[in-house]
């Protein structure tokens, strides 16, 4: 089943009188359980299109469909109750809320899906478990290891069981055993769950863990393979 | 909505200083709002109650034709057997003391000085004396068959060099436009502390003054007290009197305090809008600078799926607990401010205005039910203050919002 359909989407930018395309009528579907990478150097069009994906921005041209329903023309309230039930972010640097403990940060798409104290409970120490930082669940960001912020942010991601996970660059700001322990076990939810991972990244050894690669450049797709991944 | 309080408190804990500093600038507006709404209140009770128990009384009953500016003495322009009247009003439950007096004009003489004045024949057994009796400074209060005594005001007594029981020249106008001239002795020193009134009025016996000024069993008018100002209305409907008397209430005498009272309101509702924006801005430059901070957070909470709404109330949650701390303060240093001016006062002496009595010293009257609507009404401005900025927020585009700085 198609998790993401794109057809033909292109992104203009308007920076001051001059015009920027980011995205040239790109045509891409990507397939339930996929471990999906997306590559290329900078300025490719990467996290654009991630950005597309997730609904947070919308295509000049063309349609972006997320488990079969057009996204493209949905007014803000409608994309961010998709974004809310459907779709995970991992961000490059390790977007948690300051204020907020490693539970709460994990707990809030379930607070704004309106589950329950029990099954909010429930959820957030399951998957703490699974990211193997159940004892630091108390802890706020700033008490946390880079690596640890990001396993948190997976955990976030995964919370309100989304059929899509978007992660730009999640090991960028990463040492290498960190990255791949992150890596390590995005690729353990995916393959657990199967739930679906679209990843943009550069760095080889993440490459290495994928099951597609989708390389762009200059805002076009120029290469989709097949890969064993890790 | 408690996790949006709960990260709203906490945002507001990461910058404690400029938090502080917010709530107090709405604690600082709410108590120049309750010191000045206080003294504004306070001054315009004392000038009303100077006005009421001093020279207007609560009612006056009195001839149609007598105008109190020129003081009249004809016959006709008094009340007759004016006893009688009063003993009928004071029959009414509300009424607390009803008492005819006689107002004259007149100077009072001592040698080489003299000073215009002006004479209240009054009967020294009415408790409608209450504020003379009660400031007497040197001396006796005056007895009915007094013959040749006079209260004088303190002012008075002072430009005149006069003590008790020095002796001093009265002439005074009669009924038939004569001036009789008559040695007095000062009975008594009096203050109402209201310097306008003491400096310019001295008291008769009734009796004494009927005689004087050839005006025999007649009173410019029937000085009614009533147990209390909100019974003046109803008092007055139910007051009986002869034909050729009028009743008049303390709000036609003192028409003047109260066009003055309402042109205060109004200046003073304009310097509740200056202050008020004021600590407006103050809490909106807090929260535009929080929104800034913030920005990337805000995309987080965006990209997770959070509704601008939700945004939105994020942010007025934080205007809300600067509200309530910034109006609890504001409660304590507003007290605080009045518990301060209400200790000495504000000493103004004789700088009333003209046909205004005002007490020499001001105090700041704090009344619960400003108090009440002084603080909804900081509350809610600041509330008010915290939307624009949380509108800000919540229409941040997720995508710029991401791109933002830490």
């Amino acid at each position: 089943m198609e998790v993401v359909k794109i057809e033909n989407v292109t992104r203009v930018y308007q920076i001051g009188k001059v015009e920027t395309q980011a995205l040239r009528g790109v045509n891409l579907s990507i397939e339930n359980g996929e471990f999906t990478a997306l590559v290329g150097p900078s300025g490719s069009g990467k996290t654009t299109l991630l950005q597309m994906i997730g609904c947070l921005d919308q295509p000049t041209k063309g349609s972006v469909c997320i488990n079969g329903k057009d996204v493209t023309r949905l007014n803000r309230n409608q994309r961010a109750d998709m974004r809310r039930g459907t779709i995970g972010f991992i961000f490059q640097f390790f977007a948690l809320i300051p204020t907020l403990t490693a539970y709460e940060n994990v707990e809030m798409p379930l607070l704004l899906n309106g589950h329950t104290h029990k099954e909010r409970k429930e959820r957030v120490m399951e998957l703490l478990k699974a990211v193997d930082l159940s004892d630091r669940a108390n802890n706020r960001p700033d008490q946390l290891s880079g690596g640890q912020q990001q396993r948190i942010a997976v955990a976030r991601a995964l919370a309100p069981k989304p059929t899509l996970i978007l992660a730009d660059e999640p090991t960028a700001n990463l040492d290498t055993t960190n990255g791949q322990q992150v890596m390590e076990i995005m690729k353990k939810l995916n393959q657990e769950t199967g739930v679906t991972f679209v990843f943009a990244t550069h760095d080889p050894r993440v490459i290495g863990y994928a099951t597609r690669t989708v390389t762009l450049q200059d805002g076009l797709i120029t290469k989709d393979s097949k890969a064993n991944g890790k | 909505m408690l996790q949006i309080f709960k990260m709203a408190f906490r945002d507001l804990g990461r910058n404690r200083r400029r938090s502080f500093f917010s709530a107090l600038a709405v604690a600082i507006g709410l108590a120049l709002l309750m010191l000045m709404s206080s003294v504004i209140q306070g001054e315009m009770g004392s000038a009303l109650e100077s006005a009421i128990y001093l020279q207007s009384g609560h009612i006056q009953v009195r001839a149609a034709s007598y105008d109190e500016n020129k003081s009249s003495l004809k016959w006709e322009d008094l009340v007759d057997n004016p006893e009688q009247v009063a003993s009928n009003i004071a029959l009414l439950d509300s009424v607390q003391a009803a008492t005819p007096r006689l107002f004259a004009s007149g100077f009072l003489s001592t040698g080489d000085e003299s000073s215009g004045i002006r004479i209240v024949g009054i009967d020294p057994q009415s408790a409608a004396n209450g504020p003379y009796r009660k400031g007497i400074l040197s001396g006796d209060f005056l007895t009915a068959d007094d013959r040749e005594g006079l209260l004088i005001g303190q002012p008075a007594a002072a430009k005149l060099h006069l003590q008790v029981g020095d002796k001093v020249s009265l002439s005074v106008n009669t009924s038939n436009g004569d001036v009789m001239e008559q040695a007095f002795i000062i009975r008594g020193i009096y203050t109402t502390e209201t310097y306008g009134f003491d400096s310019a009025t001295v008291f008769l016996p009734l009796a004494k003054a009927q005689a004087i000024t050839q005006t025999e069993n007649h009173a410019s008018t029937i000085f009614v007290i009533l147990k209390d100002t909100s019974f003046t209305d109803s008092a007055a409907s139910q007051i009986n009197i002869p034909a050729g008397l009028e009743v008049k209430t303390w709000k036609d005498l003192n028409a003047l305090i109260t066009e003055f009272e309402t042109m205060a309101n109004s200046y003073i509702g304009f310097f509740y809008l200056i202050i008020l924006a004021i600590t407006a801005s103050v809490i909106i430059n807090t929260l535009i600078m929080s929104v800034y901070e913030r920005t990337r957070e805000i995309g987080i909470l965006s990209a997770i799926g959070m509704r601008g709404a939700r945004i939105m109330g994020l942010f007025l949650s934080e205007s809300v607990f600067l509200a309530v701390g910034g109006v609890l303060l504001g409660l304590i240093l507003g007290v605080f401010a009045v518990y301060l001016f209400n200790l000495k006062g504000f000493y103004i002496g004789n700088m009333g205005l003209s046909g205004f009595l005002v007490a020499d010293t001001i105090r700041a009257q704090l009344t619960v039910d400003k108090t009440i609507s002084l603080t909804i009404m900081t509350f809610v401005a600041t509330i008010l203050s915290g939307l624009y900025p949380a509108w800000m927020a919540s229409r941040l585009e997720p995508v710029a919002a991401l791109r933002a700085e830490k």
